[in-house]
């Protein structure tokens, strides 16, 4: 059976160059980068080496503004937590939007329980935000503002440039995250004009447990982990060589080959994006149809649920994600579809193929040949479906 | 997909009994899109026994698999054996539910209770709605003649109606 990885989002497979690059710091490379002997020289070179590409790769001009850490994940809660406490004198007010990752509304959320206050910033049908409410919910004591650059479910890419103009008018620090897009678009950080940008490496063909915090020279940040000074203070802790050493080695492949991967990669979205909606009806594109990932498409079915859907997929090969109440773990649909104004019935219909750069033409067909009738199974099993029917017989 | 037990994976592939009853004797709805589990299920009864059982169910590979589960177990049945069906046997029969799927999505015996109940309203009804000939009542369903407001062997009222 044709076995195809949709489920990019979720995290990418390790390109062989990486893992080539990261093998020595598993074997014979094996000291601590903060010992002064001999045994400690290669293992920090590696790293200095490693925090280049990755700076190179977001058009950083200063390695050591990149702090390693363990995920994308980390790297959040560091700038949410880290910035707003290191603020905290100034004001006790954060602003972010609604469809953030949960390593964002959660972190935000452990702040106000410590006498934060937060502003969720709506967005549009299609998940865009709209800057001027960024700029209508700043406040005086406002100190940080974090809004995805991507978001990893529908796609949908946020206007980063035009909220940085008013972050930087009213000098409020502003953090992206942008996990869902770093090594998959091109990222400058100067261009974007944020203050903290996150990423992680298993999004670009880097190994899992490797992520890093951007923080723009002179953003005060109080580390989340007390220990020695590794990472200038910030991140105490061991490093991670391997790890960083593959995040460093993915970064310089994505960056001297993004353009490639990106003529590789939309054309195979595009494909899902046209003929996905003429082979299965009442499919509904979730995400803006433009300003949207290279690799993502994103739908919700109608009448069927997303769990099922994934099954029935995955029995024949398919890997893909939804954000269904059912696979989630919390049992909630998916914030974010919600937040976009979709209701739980819809939402409960999501699916998520993301695609990329070892996927083929062939096995978009392949999605397209396996999918309609599987909708279709769970349809006649349906009875939403069939309460459908019957009220519009005749109709259609 | 090592989440789900193989028999809950036979039932989801292989659902049993999917589909509605024309003219159903009962049928019994159950939750709702909103928390991402809705079932329907049909019966057909003949002499107390649930003589045919199928249903259409909106939901994840567990409800779905609960679904199949609890039609199987409950075809055949009479309508109190039936009754006996709890969401434990169910999860049992279906060599165990991960824990976040127990409370959500097995709904399956609930739904069937609902279409029994469904059944038994219905009975009501129609014995309510015959009409008393001659002062004498009569049990719509099994033609005895009762003294009592009520059918011994069907277990229903049978109440007087005004002419």
């Amino acid at each position: 059976m044709r076995r195809v990885y949709l489920d990019h989002s979720a995290t990418s497979p390790v390109l062989p160059e990486v893992r080539e690059a990261m093998l020595p710091y598993l074997e014979d490379i094996f000291g601590n980068p903060s010992s002064l002997h001999d045994w400690g020289d290669p293992p920090r070179e590696a790293m200095d080496k490693a925090r280049e590409q990755v700076a190179g790769l977001i058009g950083a001009s200063k390695p050591d503004e990149v702090i390693f850490t363990s995920s994308g994940t980390e790297s959040n809660n560091l700038a949410i937590k880290g910035v707003a406490t290191a603020q905290q004198t100034k004001g006790k007010h954060i602003i972010i939007s609604a469809i953030e990752h949960f390593s964002v509304m959660n972190s935000v959320r452990t702040l106000e329980k410590s006498g934060f206050q937060a502003t969720m910033i709506p967005v549009d049908k299609s998940g865009l935000v709209d800057p001027e409410d960024v700029r209508n919910s700043i406040r005086p004591d406002t100190v940080l503002v974090s809004v995805m650059h991507a978001n990893g479910e529908v796609g949908t890419i946020e206007p980063i440039q035009e909220i940085s103009k008013i972050t930087r008018e009213k000098k409020i620090i502003f953090h992206t995250d942008a996990v869902a897009t770093c090594g998959t678009i091109p990222i400058n950080v100067k261009e974007l004009g944020v203050d903290a940008l996150s990423l992680a490496g298993n999004q670009f063909y880097g190994p899992k447990g490797s992520g890093a915090l951007w923080v723009r020279r002179g953003v005060r940040i109080i580390p989340l982990m007390d220990g020695g000074i590794q990472e200038g203070g910030r991140r105490a802790g061991t490093e991670n060589v391997p790890a960083i050493v593959g995040m460093g080695k993915a970064a310089e492949l994505a960056a001297g080959s993004i353009a490639d991967r990106l003529g590789k990669i939309t054309p195979m979205r595009d494909k899902l994006l046209q003929e996905l909606p003429r082979k299965v009806s009442h499919l509904i594109l979730t995400g803006h149809p433009e300003k949207r990932l290279p690799g993502l498409a994103s739908f919700c079915v109608e009448f069927i649920e997303g769990e099922s859907m994934l099954m029935l997929l995955n029995s024949q090969g398919i890997a893909v994600s939804s954000g269904s109440s059912c696979t989630s773990r919390a049992l909630k649909a998916s914030h974010v579809l919600i937040a976009m104004g979709f209701s739980h019935e819809i939402a409960q219909g999501s699916i998520l193929f993301t695609i990329g750069i070892e996927n083929s033409s062939e096995d978009m067909d392949y999605v397209l040949e396996v999918m309609p009738p599987i909708v279709q199974r769970l349809r006649e099993m349906s009875p939403l479906y069939s309460k459908y029917i019957k009220a519009n017989k005749g109709g259609q | 997909m090592s989440i789900y037990s193989d028999k809950v994976m036979d039932h989801f592939m292989h659902p049993r009994n999917v589909g509605e009853i024309d003219n159903p004797d009962g049928v019994g709805e159950i939750g709702n899109p909103v928390c991402g589990d809705m079932m329907t299920f049909y019966i057909k009864v003949k002499d107390d026994k649930l003589e045919d059982v199928k249903f259409k169910t909106f939901g994840c590979g567990a409800a779905i698999a609960v679904s199949s589960m609890v039609s199987e177990m409950a075809k055949g049945k009479t309508i109190e054996e039936a009754r006996k069906i709890t969401p434990e046997l169910v999860a049992q029969e279906l060599e165990g539910l991960p824990k976040q799927k127990f409370h959500c999505s097995n709904l399956g015996a609930q739904a069937l209770n609902k279409a029994i109940d469904d059944y038994e309203a219905r009975k009501i009804s129609k014995a309510t709605s015959i009409e008393v000939k001659g002062g004498e009542r009569c049990c719509p369903f099994c033609d005895e003649e009762e003294k009592q407001p009520f059918c011994q062997p069907c277990q229903i009222n049978v109440q007087e109606k005004e002419k």
